[in-house]
């Protein structure tokens, strides 16, 4: 950490992210609203217009909380269908190039549940997996759709607090419809060129395959004619290389693979439309990359500016929606309070991280590696030790999972960083519109629970907090911390479960843990070791990744529409303030606290424990 | 249940709408964009002779293991370097394995640039990158790997450490990332400049 430039770029980051939120704010005000007007009106309002005529929508109706929730559902449903069913017959659709197969259904299944739920857990290898057409419709088109509708979401919720006495709280389909067209599309568009400039590729040609410059041999598994593995029988040996004899006295055979040697003098170079998807992943807080190392890869995350801009882009609408519900509910210091708390957050996590990541790894600095280099393991050399651990704690702050390094090889404190931010909920800038709305549940409960302590009615900005919100409230803090600690602990003692490790000790156990984390959490990031591309893993991901998103939606879009319909009581001497240092700290309070008591047992048998035995220098 | 009849037949249209607009014209929109603006860079900034034969991209690795060529860093891609199958090792903090992997990799590197037996190894040397295309090394790798390929190339070692020097990105605007070096560019130019003589 004694690193001045990185503190430097530190503080630059920091300054582009205030520096945004209030301009972006505003133009969200004008984007939410069916009337708003933008500088983009003469382009935009006529496709808009033609959308709502081709769909049969009518944008000045509103729709009760009931109605936006059957919009929003219906909507979902089909995408995830739609998704679902392309995977599985690319093989038989157009730009295919490498002449890819279809999905496995339960790979089409999980793959469909990732993208429409905004998580983007990837279980299979981008560029050997899916077709341009698959990359380009069945995956970007919720990269688009599942954001605008986090911030429908926000917004309605925001709507919900700032009303009173009111029915509806807005139209799910022309704030789905505005979120895409004017904020969405026209930031990527740009941002595209932008990462092309960079050095991230934008074409629709087969993979190039090059000549390298220095052919190598390996072995591989010898194949017979039907494609399978010849083996042969050998005697098995333990541990020591001596030979292992059965009862009678006979060594005991195994069967192992025949290895033969291949000449390896090319490289195959993957293409296609990678920046128009990038654009969209990072300002959408996707994350699926387009190729299995994500923003590790170079085509994906070229340089140093390619990174600031993506992770600027991460926090840019989060941050500015904050903005957004100050000046929705005429209490900007409001929002700048729930900025305060998110930001301070945000702040306390890179600096575990990166300290943990530039202090390295003191059983590898023992075998000779350079001790101030930090741990480089998993890590791109132009990103370094800062970037990574910035990246990192950004990209599951928000429910981005975009990587630019392994988490999986993150040391234990490293990885503890993320694991703990998705499991806050992800409410630290958050997923666009899921991390407000995310935050405005812990805002309620630290309302209610300062009402507790003072023994007032609870009162959140003239509304009182009654018993039916209070149960929404624990209703889905209950559901997410149940699926994730109830599908770890299933995963723990079964063999499906075990079978897909790539670490063994508490190390495989933070594996499990982070994948429920990560797909109840809708973050999509993972410990990617772990082999997920199974029926049981992609099953029970893709249960979890429905439950995080919907079984959070429903009873927030119940909570949104209560609220609406409350009455507003004018703010007296013992009325509790949001805003201000007191209010910031026991909002952080709140989702530390909750977060800690329900996670903490569960990270004491995974992170915490490996950062002893690292310590200790113990192998598994 | 009427209203949910409804708005799935909405759901469908729009679902439809927004494919050709976000799925169709915006791709397509920054694919005329970007072969118009950079096209180098949208077709993958590949490495080609004169003929044409793409040799590889400056933006990705490949693998260099004699002692005449700086060598990239390790990586788990595929079988190694395999382009269409990138992604990092994955092995954790006490993984027995990556333990035993760097433990090879330091002394495998000490042996072949000439360190001492208790020479620090730079991190980058002896560890896989997190895409296994990493396509740079550090400056403090590429400086002891200097020596080594200007012997085996039969130059003066300042020849070799000055190509280095022109090889090596620093920060972006001066500010961004770290500083590091295009192993392939740089093994390319050393071929051209300081061919080896069969």
């Amino acid at each position: 950490m004694n690193n001045p430039n990185a503190w430097f770029q530190f503080a630059l980051y920091v300054g582009a992210l205030l520096l945004v939120t209030k301009p972006l704010g505003l133009y969200l005000m004008q984007v939410l609203d069916p009337r708003g007007r933008t500088w983009l009106d003469a382009v935009v309002r006529p496709v808009e217009r033609l959308t709502y005529r081709l769909c049969g929508i009518n944008p000045e109706q509103e729709q009760g909380w009931i109605g936006y929730t059957f919009a929003l559902l219906a909507f979902s449903l089909v995408g995830l269908l739609f998704t679902y069913v392309i995977l599985r017959y690319q093989d038989h659709l157009p730009l295919n190039p490498q002449g890819l197969p279809g999905l496995t259904p339960h790979l089409a299944f999980n793959t469909a549940a990732s993208f429409t739920t905004n998580t983007n857990w990837q279980s299979y290898t981008g560029e050997a997996t899916m077709s341009y057409f698959s990359q380009m419709v069945a995956l970007a088109i919720h990269n688009f759709t599942s954001a605008a509708t986090g911030i429908a979401i926000a917004a309605a919720l925001v709507r919900g607090i700032a009303r009173q006495s009111a029915q509806t709280i807005g139209n799910f389909w022309t704030d789905t419809v505005r979120v895409t067209y004017y904020l969405l599309v026209p930031v990527c568009f740009v941002f595209a060129l932008f990462l092309v400039s960079q050095g991230i590729i934008q074409n629709f040609k087969p993979y190039t395959v090059a000549k390298t410059y220095e052919p190598y041999t390996i072995s591989v598994p010898k194949l017979d004619d039907k494609g399978n593995a010849v083996t042969t029988s050998v005697p098995k040996t333990d541990e020591k290389g001596q030979p292992v004899m059965d009862a009678a006295g006979k060594p005991v055979m195994v069967d192992q693979p025949v290895m033969v040697d291949q000449k390896v003098d090319t490289q195959t170079i993957v293409q296609g439309p990678v920046a128009s998807q990038i654009a969209i992943k990072m300002l959408g807080t996707n994350g699926g990359g387009y190729v299995n190392a994500n923003a590790a890869h170079p085509f994906e995350n070229p340089t140093p500016l390619s990174n600031f801009f993506q992770i600027l882009s991460i926090f840019a609408i989060p941050s500015a929606l904050t903005y957004y519900l100050g000046r929705m509910v005429k209490n900007q210091r409001h929002g700048w309070a729930v900025w305060g708390a998110m930001f301070a957050m945000f702040v306390a996590g890179v600096l575990v991280a990166w300290e943990a990541e530039a202090s390295g790894n003191p059983i590898h600095q023992k075998l000779g590696v350079a001790a101030a280099d930090g741990n480089m393991e998993g890590k791109e050399v132009r990103f370094g030790i800062f970037n990574s651990a910035l990246f990192a704690t950004i990209t599951t702050d928000a429910s981005c999972g975009a990587v630019n390094a392994m988490h999986d090889s993150f040391t234990p404190l490293g990885g503890l960083v993320p694991l703990f931010n998705i499991e806050t909920g992800e409410v630290i800038f958050g997923g666009v519109g899921a991390g407000l709305y995310g935050m405005l549940i812990f805002v309620v409960l630290a309302v209610f629970i300062a009402g507790l302590m003072v023994g007032r009615t609870p009162e959140y900005l003239g509304k009182k907090i009654q018993a039916y919100d209070v149960k929404l409230v624990i209703l889905v803090l209950m559901v997410l911390a149940a699926t994730i600690l109830g599908f770890t602990a299933l995963a723990s003692v079964s063999p499906w479960g075990l079978a897909g490790l790539n670490n063994s000790g508490p190390h495989g156990f933070s594996e499990m843990l982070y994948a429920f984390s990560s797909a109840v959490g809708n973050n999509g990031s993972a410990f990617a070791g772990l082999t997920a591309n199974e029926p049981h893993w992609d099953t029970t991901l893709g249960i979890a990744m429905l439950v995080g998103r919907f079984l959070m939606i429903v009873p927030i879009m119940a909570l949104a529409g209560n609220l609406a319909g409350k009455k507003l009581i004018p703010a007296s001497a013992g009325t509790f303030k949001v805003e201000g240092f007191t209010f910031i700290v026991l909002l952080i309070g709140t989702v530390v606290l909750i977060g800690a008591l329900t996670f903490l047992p569960a990270l004491a048998m995974g992170p915490v424990v490996e950062h002893y035995l690292m310590g200790a220098g113990t192998l598994f | 249940m009427k209203t949910f009849l409804t708005e799935i037949k909405t759901s469908v249209l729009i679902t439809l709408v927004f494919a050709v607009l976000l799925c169709g014209a915006y791709p397509l929109a920054v694919w005329a964009g970007a072969q118009l603006l950079f096209p180098a860079k949208a077709n993958g900034s590949l490495v080609t002779e004169a003929d044409g034969t793409v040799r590889g991209s400056a933006l990705l690795a490949q693998s260099f293991t004699t002692d005449k060529y700086f060598q990239p860093r390790a990586s788990a891609a595929g079988t190694g370097y395999d382009a269409s199958s990138s992604g990092g090792t994955n092995l954790g903090p006490t993984s027995q394995k990556l333990n035993d992997s760097i433990k090879a990799a330091v002394a495998a590197y000490r042996t072949a640039n000439g360190l001492a037996a208790d020479a620090p190894v730079p991190a980058d040397a002896v560890t896989s990158s997190g895409s296994g295309l990493d396509p740079q090394i550090s400056v403090a790798n590429a400086g002891l790997q200097a020596a080594r390929v200007a012997k085996a190339r039969n130059v003066p070692v300042e020849k070799v450490q000055e190509l280095v020097a022109a090889h090596t990105a620093g920060r972006d605007l001066g500010i961004f990332g770290e500083a590091g070096v295009n192993v392939l560019m740089l093994n390319v130019a050393l071929d051209q400049q300081y061919p080896v003589k069969k």
